[in-house]
């Protein structure tokens, strides 16, 4: 640790970053002092990526300076940033699949050592923050929550100076983000400084001494965090008034089931895999039910068993519209009325080679008479996209654009209006707001409490149980693929769902194992 | 030496070349790289190795050009897919085409010209050994060095630093690029040695298997070496096992000729390939073990810039 610490860990003045037909930096001037804790805030494609891409030498600035420890530097690669002492948890794993935890982490070590050596660095940081891993798993068996774990443990192993942390939290439960902030704190103690972007105000609110706000490039201000109110941080953030998701009236009780959930369980080759055990659920019209839990407790199975991509053991198990549906497929599911917005938005949820038209008619076509007798017609699939795109402010050039092109809440804007102008009977909707900028958060808030109003009935599998909250009439948790019964949302806390959601009060000797 | 023992070293001896230019794809695949441009490798490899022994009269130079021409075509695939962004499964199949034409061309001078069979070399107590001896410690360097290279390989791939880089770049090329490994370096490097062992292997066949030089003589066995990269699941081990029973199955439709049996010889002589068929059938029921050692990003561009 440098001997003075009025020096900035590190300051950039006038970073300034071009792409074809985007300047997605514009002077942006940056100063994070040894053991800050400093907030990076802004919507998606503020440029808030390509400055810590910059930071971590992935990027090369157009202009600009930057002085680690008060001395000029240039930072030529992430080895380079690396060895300064930089190290950073991205937002977009930068995980191999195949490759073991362990593998994953030598990977991103400049000197891992031999790899038992690095088994027991592994398996001490791990237990040191609370961040269990098993070190032999491969990948791919992992959920996103310990994927996430994976990057974290390899970027404390590093010993970095200044860690770049991109939206750690939002696969955590409320009692993990606390363990983290813990780890976080104690690292800050340490002089070490932390750069923290998230969009959840209230997490930078509770952990950040300074945040820095960007707009379109650039550094619109900055504010003492624990000083200011998460919503006049947003409205900073998108530069004009913040719509705050607002309720319609309680709809009737009594209505309809539209889904039944009987004893629904799963089997599987697989031996990481969580199997669904006696899960049963109904959901009526016009309600919205939400699904809390970490993941990697069955929520990927509990999806794929809804969506039909997994079929049933019983019929009878899945019951939509009063139609028994455990056996059908994914599109006789939703010609019973069923609507899915699974978590993965590209790849799953649009083709991201395909433009927006071509990704209204995967799901649409049955729907808005895109297909008539084998021939697509075109001319339909672009009036949809169309109409998707102005009803729900997607902020893109037109049906042309192809899917990967669009920022995570504009695509996710695309894909939930897709599916709602379908009018569904029933939508289900997994981590609607995963990523997603303050702004279009609120937008699809608002517009799956609306599409309740109508009648149609929610299922929300989500992590962020702020969401939850915000749009649930009642709420499960999911632990150990078992689902909880439901508790209405005005009988229930945060903090009551989160301790379920960690297998507080059932299940615990599972939770045990798995981290041991 | 007996019978028995003749036709196992007969079985060894087939299995050679596609060992050597199996075991090449193998490291260029398993860094995301899909070079179908083997057959062509190969045959360069086949007639440059017959050229420069017949003019020199030193095997080793030979064995040295026939691993440099094969390196030399690689570099062209590895600028053409790696530097220019082409195709690889397009360019693949042109590299084959090209190879198959410039060896006609080259060998032209060479069809007819008998050599000497690159000879053996007893390995001093090593082949004394009762039945392994013969077997496997009195052949040709060639047959040694695909052991040793085979060895070699796991061993790097499995265990090493270099060999866990080349996995990474082969499964997420992207994330190695943001983690700061030279992806494209890592995969030109990777795509050479491809193109070396294709050489060697058929240089096998020009100097050891059957020592001359004719239009096309692998007769299709730079194709069995991609699948047999698939048979062994991307596992060196398993591709030797690969290359003998392939060697098994070429062995023994020639011994069934000789037999005379009452079975067409053309369809004795598409055994090989309808086992291979057969064989990669079979291997890819088994979607678990695929996903576990494919390279995720094999035959896919990589765009550094994005």
């Amino acid at each position: 640790m440098p001997p003075d610490a009025s020096v900035p860990r590190l300051a950039l003045t006038g970073i300034s970053k071009s792409f074809p037909g985007c300047r997605a930096n514009d002077g942006v001037g940056l100063t994070l002092m040894p053991g800050e804790i400093h907030a990076l805030l802004g919507e998606n494609g503020a440029g808030k990526s390509t400055l810590v891409k910059i930071i971590y030498g992935v990027l090369q600035a157009d202009s600009g300076q930057m002085a680690w420890d008060g001395r000029p530097v240039s930072i030529a690669s992430p080895a380079a940033a690396r060895r300064l002492g930089i190290g950073m948890v991205f937002q977009h794993f930068s995980l191999f699949d195949s490759l073991s935890v362990a593998e994953n982490i030598a990977l991103g070590l400049d000197r891992p050592g031999p790899m038992k050596a690095l088994v027991r660095r592994i398996a001490a940081v791990s237990a040191r923050y609370g961040l269990a891993l098993d070190p032999d798993r491969p990948v791919h068996s992992l959920s996103v929550g310990e994927r996430q774990r994976v990057e974290i443990v390899r970027c404390l192993l590093g010993e970095p100076r200044l860690l770049i942390m991109d939206e750690p939290t939002s696969v955590l439960t409320p009692q993990e983000v606390d363990g983290l902030f813990a780890v976080l704190r104690q690292l800050a103690a340490e002089g070490r400084t932390i750069l923290y972007i998230s969009h959840k105000l209230d997490e930078i609110r509770a952990l950040c001494g300074r945040a820095t706000v960007m707009r379109a490039g650039r550094v619109v201000g900055s504010c003492d965090p624990a000083a200011t109110t998460s919503r006049a941080m947003a409205e900073m953030m998108i530069g004009t008034g913040l719509a705050v998701p607002r309720r319609g009236p309680q709809s009737a009780p009594a209505r309809d089931t539209v889904l039944e959930l009987h004893h629904l369980f799963t089997t599987s080759d697989d031996p990481f895999a969580v199997t669904l055990a006696d899960v049963a659920l109904s959901v009526r019209a016009g309600e919205i039910v939400g699904i809390a839990g970490v993941a990697g407790n069955g929520q990927a199975e509990l999806l794929s068993a809804l969506s039909g991509e997994a079929r049933s053991p019983d019929p009878g198990m899945i019951v939509i519209g009063g139609v028994a549906a455990g056996h059908l497929g994914p599109r006789a599911r939703r010609s019973l009325g069923l609507a899915f917005v699974p978590e993965e938005r590209l790849g799953r949820g649009a083709v991201p080679e395909m433009s927006l038209a071509d990704n209204a008619l995967l799901s649409g076509y049955g729907s808005g008479g895109m297909v008539r007798r084998g021939l697509v017609r075109f001319g339909r699939a672009r009036r949809y996209a169309e109409r998707v795109i102005q009803h729900f402010g997607v902020a893109t050039r037109g049906h042309a654009t192809p899917a990967r092109a669009l920022s995570g809440g504009n695509l996710q804007k695309f894909i939930i209006g897709r599916e709602i102008l379908q009018n569904p009977r029933l939508l289900i909707a997994a981590q609607p707001t995963w990523g997603v900028d303050a702004g279009a958060a609120a937008q699809i808030h608002q517009a799956l409490l609306d599409l309740a109003q109508g009648g149609t009935a929610l299922l929300i599998v989500s992590q962020d149980l702020d969401e939850l909250f915000t749009l649930s009439d009642r709420i499960a948790v999911m632990h150990g693929g078992r689902l909880s019964a439901t508790t209405p949302v005005d009988q229930t806390t945060v903090e009551q769902i989160g301790l379920r959601m960690g297998g507080i009060f059932e299940e615990r000797t599972e939770t045990d194992h798995a981290s041991s | 030496m007996d019978h028995v023992t003749a036709i196992l070293v007969s079985v060894l001896l087939a299995a050679a070349p596609l060992l050597f230019a199996a075991l090449g794809e193998l490291v260029t695949e398993k860094s995301g790289v899909l070079n179908l441009g083997v057959e062509g490798m190969m045959l360069v490899g086949a007639v440059c190795g017959f050229a420069v022994t017949a003019h020199s009269g030193h095997a080793a130079l030979g064995i040295l050009a026939a691993a440099l021409a094969g390196m030399a075509l690689s570099a062209l695939f590895a600028l053409l897919t790696l530097v220019l962004l082409a195709n690889q499964v397009a360019t693949g199949l042109a590299l084959t085409l090209f190879g198959v034409g410039l060896s006609a061309l080259v060998g032209k001078p060479f069809v007819g010209t008998p050599l000497e069979k690159l000879p053996d070399l007893p390995l001093p107590l090593l082949s004394h050994l009762p039945l392994l001896g013969p077997l496997l410690f009195d052949r040709d360097p060639l047959i040694y060095l695909a052991a040793l290279l085979t060895l070699a390989v796991g061993w790097l791939l499995a265990r090493t630093r270099a060999g866990l880089v080349v996995r990474a770049v082969g499964e997420n090329p992207e994330a190695a690029h943001a983690l700061g490994y030279p992806v494209r370096l890592i995969r030109f490097a990777c795509i050479l040695f491809g193109g070396a062992m294709a050489g060697l292997g058929g240089a096998y066949l020009s100097l050891a298997y059957t020592p001359m030089w004719a239009e096309d003589m692998t007769a299709g066995r730079g194709w069995i070496a991609l699948a047999l990269v698939v048979f062994s699941t991307w596992r060196p081990g398993r591709l030797v096992l690969g290359a003998l029973l392939f060697g098994a199955f070429t062995i023994a439709q020639l011994h069934a000729q000789a037999l005379g049996l009452a079975v067409p010889p053309e369809f004795l002589a598409m055994l090989p390939y309808l086992a291979t068929i057969l064989v990669l059938v079979l291997i890819s029921r088994d979607a678990a073990r695929i996903r576990l050692n494919a390279p995720a990003a094999i035959g896919k561009t990589f765009h550094p810039d994005h």
